[in-house]
């Protein structure tokens, strides 16, 4: 079984429609995991029907209880995260800021303060397009923990996978390159870098790629918007020849991909003859191909 | 006044609509200053283009052990919630990528064997140029972005109390983007008229009203997809600041980095209209 992790560090620059595409030509072969917990996008293309629902616990928060608290302020003079307010008769917990690190519970000598378990989102398990399977989720609210999160989509995902006996995992990335993409990161196969023609498009692909090194996983590339701007495309492609990283499509600038969105189907579905679906299924081969 | 530029998704135009903002305002004499907060890729400075007047190294407090007067009890491990402390029996593990700077196993131990020592995360430099630009960059293989941001946030707040601030926030809809907005006077939100688009400013909007946040809509890239968000935002009563309309000349300019406002007219009348509703806010 291999694992297929499709980033961008950017946002916006195709990665969400391109694993789409991905998983509508492999479905039957592949479990699709959709990693981008605070901004989950994978499932309005793929008709995902939300079938399975759990709850996601992580992370606690503290609950003052005003009868047993003595406003002595020992909680408010602990908390690192602006997270209690001494009010004139108690003390009262914001619970945005509160961390869930249990100091305040630990030095309250009145036992006012519990811990609680929060909701921190749901995860489901779908059934998609062309009979696959995805796993999906979607972060509460102002919750923390989406590096937890990722890591449990991805875990489901992984066990679905060895019981179906399926060959892939494809798995749509988070962007940035803090906690959930790491989390997205550790123990994939091969990387699939998205990125576009522009100078920010240039900069976050060299910035993730470094993450991506230390992860020592193989990866290859696609320029999305190639012909926007010839000069930064040459400089992203002289960039990723540098770093050994095959170009395996090139797409040109065009605004299929927002009407096919727009339709809620994959560019394949949409438009099978054009250019961009031709590349996207030459990229899939040529990754299916790697490491084989 | 402080205004948040933020969206659910990315890609949709933050950092093109804060940097030409920022101009735009300097330019008609406003006393201005702008953030990159978007610390893990941080963009602002490719189209800024400021002079380098001052970095500061970002730390945040973590953990250190010393040996001499631990007693090796273990209160350390049993006090840190997040994993992040390992008492064996021969020595104490930390572990500072999982700590959250709590100072519990630091002003719990008996014997104050674990002080709290700086721990660097990033940077945070600011340039010169019509206006004062500053940028908070997280440090590959960090995973904790909201100490930098929070620290960012301060360094403007301290330096420029007076100025118009335009924060220029991370995407998404956790805790990065929580911190950008909490303390912001108003938040802008970047859309397009996609599904996407959609479906992420609609957890935008939950997070903005979680936060209690007065916040605007611009739809950008108008055109592209289909009426859903103009629906959407009439329906809930969001305000549509402006519509910018697609346009691949935009897509250019913004690909090599130069600013939009004094190419493209329809660009620079959505600009007035922002500068509109900010300056009728209240």
């Amino acid at each position: 079984m291999k694992e297929i992790v499709v980033i961008s560090g950017k946002g916006g620059t195709g990665k969400t429609s391109i694993s789409a595409s991905f998983a509508y030509l492999e479905s039957a072969e592949a479990v699709i995991c959709d990693c981008d917990v605070d901004a989950a996008n994978l499932h309005l293309l793929l008709d995902a029907d939300f079938s399975h629902q759990e709850d996601f616990f992580s992370g606690e928060i503290a609950v003052i209880d005003k009868d047993k608290c003595t406003n002595c302020g020992d909680c408010y003079s602990v908390c690192r995260f602006d997270a209690i307010t001494q009010t004139e008769d108690f003390c009262e917990v914001n619970p945005i800021n509160c961390e869930g690190c249990w100091y305040c519970s630990r030095v309250c000598t009145h036992e006012a303060i519990t811990m609680k378990t929060q909701k921190a989102g749901d995860l489901f398990i779908s059934k998609i397009k062309n009979n696959g399977v995805m796993v999906h989720a979607k972060l509460g609210f102002g919750a923390e923990n989406s590096g937890k999160l990722v890591a449990k989509v991805r875990q489901i995902g992984k066990s679905i996978a060895t019981k179906e006996n399926k060959k892939y995992i494809i798995t749509d990335g988070s962007p940035g390159i803090g906690c959930p993409v790491i989390s997205s990161l550790s123990g994939a196969n091969l990387v699939v870098l998205v990125t576009e023609a522009t100078i920010s498009g240039l900069h976050d692909l060299e910035r993730v790629y470094k993450l991506v090194k230390t992860f020592k996983i193989d990866a290859v590339a696609i320029i999305n918007k190639y012909d926007l701007n010839s000069d930064m495309s040459r400089k992203i492609e002289e960039f990723l020849v540098s770093e050994n990283v095959e170009v395996v499509a090139k797409l040109p600038y065009d605004e299929t991909f927002s009407k096919a969105m727009a339709e809620g189907k994959t560019i394949l579905e949409y438009s099978r003859e054009s250019i961009i679906s031709k590349e996207i299924e030459k990229a899939w081969n040529l990754i299916k191909q790697k490491g084989e | 006044m402080i205004i948040t530029i933020a969206s659910g998704k990315g890609g949709t135009g933050k950092t093109t609509i804060s940097s030409n903002l920022s101009f735009y305002l300097s330019e008609k004499g406003r006393d201005i200053v702008l953030a990159d907060l978007d610390v893990e890729e941080p963009n602002s400075s490719l189209f800024v283009k400021g002079e380098k007047i001052l970095s500061k190294v970002a730390y945040t407090m973590k953990p250190v052990w010393e040996e001499e007067n631990c007693k090796l009890c273990g209160k350390c491990a049993e006090v840190c919630n997040f994993n992040a402390i390992l008492a064996l029996p021969k020595g104490i593990l930390t572990f500072p990528e999982l700590c959250h700077s709590c100072y519990a196993c630091s002003e719990l131990c008996p014997t104050d064997s674990l002080p709290m020592k700086p721990h660097r995360i990033g940077e945070i430099t600011e340039y010169k140029r019509e206006f004062p630009f500053i940028e908070g960059r997280l440090d590959l293989g960090q995973e904790m972005a909201v100490p930098l941001i929070s620290q960012t946030i301060e360094y403007v707040l301290e330096k420029y109390p007076d100025s118009i601030k335009i924060w220029d926030a991370p995407p998404g809809t956790s805790c990065p983007v929580i911190e950008a907005s909490k303390g912001s006077d108003f938040v802008i939100l970047i859309t397009e008229s996609t599904p996407f688009g959609l479906n992420d400013l609609k957890l935008a909007v939950e997070t903005m009203k979680v936060l209690n946040k007065k916040f605007g809509v611009i739809i950008n890239r108008y055109g592209i997809g289909d009426n859903r968000v103009e629906l959407y935002c009439k329906e809930e009563q969001i305000p549509i600041i402006t519509k910018i309309e697609n346009s691949r000349e935009v897509a250019t300019l913004y690909s090599k980095g130069e600013l939009i406002y004094p190419k493209v007219d329809s660009f620079k009348k959505s600009l007035d209209e922002i500068v509109n509703f900010l300056e009728n806010l209240k």
